[in-house]
């Protein structure tokens, strides 16, 4: 033993419930507040002291940046296929022809553009990652806090081009972000 | 029991048709309302949620929903199975429990067969579930499930000992193994003089009814002691290969023993169908009411089954054992030391 005779002797803890009764107060508080949200001696209303809520009856608004669903702008996208070379599930399923677009300017000379065939994201595949939406150069991809799509049919979660757009107005705006990196905001465009 | 409720004479076969009905139907009844009850509703609440609301008003017809799914199962087995074994299993655990209920005591006259030996025959008839599970684990030709049942065996016949022991002490005050006779010793006892409630031997043997409990609890393999079936490493135990009705028979089985259980301490430690004081109640009165008292002890304990079951997370196997061995049965045996003694010098 190291201590001198002199160290003061280290302070006994002061004696606690026993960790077991503890957790069974715990629990039963939490039923009380459950049962009973606004005191013991009012009628049990759990409906209102549960944490959770009744789904299809009642329902939560996403956070604003939920990542619910992936939109698609289609006049923004360029077929560069970025997002379906990124995609890590390979959900991403792009078809598309050159064509000529007028041009846009006076007596200019037409561009060439590629239109897209198709746009597909399978989302059975999808793993909502958001790296399809992170590496568009051109903000054609946008994230939607929508979330009720589900199917019956596996099938039916391959959603194209059209369905895809229709999302679109389900983008909310952006927050602003501090001064100087407006620059590297994407922007939804309306 | 019905022949003299009701005051007529019955054939043999009438009054145990009666007998075996009303047991079922009261066991059955007990057990829905406690799934009801603790496992869908309390439990929820615990965990700061509303449990199933779509089935029936709150969800009240949940149980008979899953009931239904159950039965439409498919009836599968292993390949390597022992079927006849297999499909014997859960009968055999479910006999186990409902053959509890036959002694346990509702009234004066209220009870399938008055044993005199009833403490005895509960406690032995219980330690035959075992046999069912170990005959599951085996027959599932399953490496998880014969595992589980291994565990459960040794569990089991651990915590039988203190269960025992603890059980002993009342059998000591009250000077019978008979379940009418002690809920008789406790309703007529008195506490040191003191006669106003009786003698419920959770108040004299607290330290009997908190062992017996804890033994209980590992008996059922509810959650502290729930090694047996522990999801996270044997995925269920011995029901590993069960679904549909066989899986239903373990599940019915395994909330009617508990039931089953809180019968019995509330009828050896909390005065059983007795209330606190006679009132002044005849013997036919008590027939109609005793039922009602001894359900109502009966279910508040099996909320504290769950209660502590849905508190606690699990002990790992040698301290599930260490408590059996090191903790339990020696207080258990000390009780019934001290017990003796205060029994003979009062």
């Amino acid at each position: 033993m190291s201590d001198t005779p002199s160290s003061p002797r280290p302070k006994l803890p002061k004696p606690q419930l026993p960790g077991v009764l503890k957790g069974l107060g715990v629990t039963l508080r939490t039923a009380k507040e459950t049962m009973f949200p606004d005191g013991l001696l009012r009628p049990p209303a759990p409906s209102r002291g549960a944490a959770t809520v009744q789904y299809p009856h009642e329902k939560e608004e996403p956070a604003p940046r939920a990542r619910g669903v992936i939109t698609l702008v289609e006049d923004n996208c360029t077929a560069c296929m970025l997002c379906a070379r990124e995609c890590p599930d390979w959900c991403i399923y792009i078809e598309a022809h050159k064509t000529l677009a007028p041009p846009r300017r006076e007596g200019g000379k037409p561009r060439q553009v590629n239109a897209l065939d198709r746009f597909d994201i399978d989302y059975s595949l999808c793993m909502y990652c958001g790296i399809c939406v992170e590496v568009c150069p051109f903000e054609a991809l946008f994230w939607s806090p929508e979330y009720e799509y589900s199917e019956p049919r596996i099938a039916d979660l391959l959603h194209d081009k059209e369905r895809l757009g229709e999302w679109f107005e389900t983008v909310p705006d952006f927050e602003a972000l501090e001064a100087g990196s407006e620059v590297k905001v994407k922007k939804v465009p309306r | 029991m019905s022949a003299a409720v009701l005051g007529i004479e019955l054939a043999y076969w009438q009054s145990t048709l009666i007998r075996v009905v009303a047991g079922l139907v009261a066991v059955l009844l007990l057990t829905g309302g406690v799934v009801y009850l603790y496992l869908f509703k309390f439990v929820s609440f615990m965990q700061s949620r509303l449990g199933p609301m779509e089935a029936g008003p709150y969800g009240s017809l949940q149980l008979l929903a899953e009931v239904g799914k159950w039965l439409q199962k498919e009836d599968i087995h292993t390949e390597d199975s022992d079927r006849l074994v297999f499909g014997l299993a859960p009968a055999v655990v479910l006999s186990s429990t409902f053959l509890m209920f036959v002694v346990i005591p509702a009234g004066p006259d209220l009870v399938i067969a008055n044993l005199g030996t009833g403490v005895y025959y509960v406690l032995a008839v219980s330690a035959l579930s075992v046999l069912g599970i170990l005959m599951a684990g085996w027959a599932s030709a399953n490496k998880y499930a014969l595992m589980g049942a291994l565990r459960a065996g040794g569990q089991l016949i651990a915590y039988e000992l203190p269960m025992v022991l603890a059980v002993l002490g009342v059998v000591i005050m009250a000077g019978s193994l008979n379940l009418q006779d002690i809920v008789a010793a406790q309703a007529g006892g008195e506490i040191f003089g003191f006669s106003g409630i009786g003698n419920p031997y959770v108040l004299t043997q607290f330290v009997a009814f908190a062992v017996f409990m804890i033994a209980v609890q590992a008996e059922l393999t509810q959650t502290p002691f729930d090694m047996p079936i522990a999801e996270s490493e044997l995925v269920a135990g011995y029901q590993v290969e069960y679904s549909g009705i066989r899986f239903l028979v373990y599940f019915i089985s395994e909330f009617a023993t508990a039931v089953a259980f809180a019968a019995v301490a509330s009828t050896l430690f909390l005065g059983g169908w007795a209330l606190p004081t006679s009132w002044g109640l005849s013997a036919g009165v008590m027939n109609v009411v005793g039922p009602l008292v001894v359900a109502t002890k009966a279910v508040l304990l099996v909320g504290v089954v769950f209660w502590v079951r849905f508190s606690f997370p699990r002990f790992r196997e040698d301290q599930l054992q260490k408590l059996a061995w090191k903790v339990l049965i020696p207080i258990a045996l000390a009780n019934i030391l001290v017990t003796a003694v205060f029994k003979v010098a009062f």
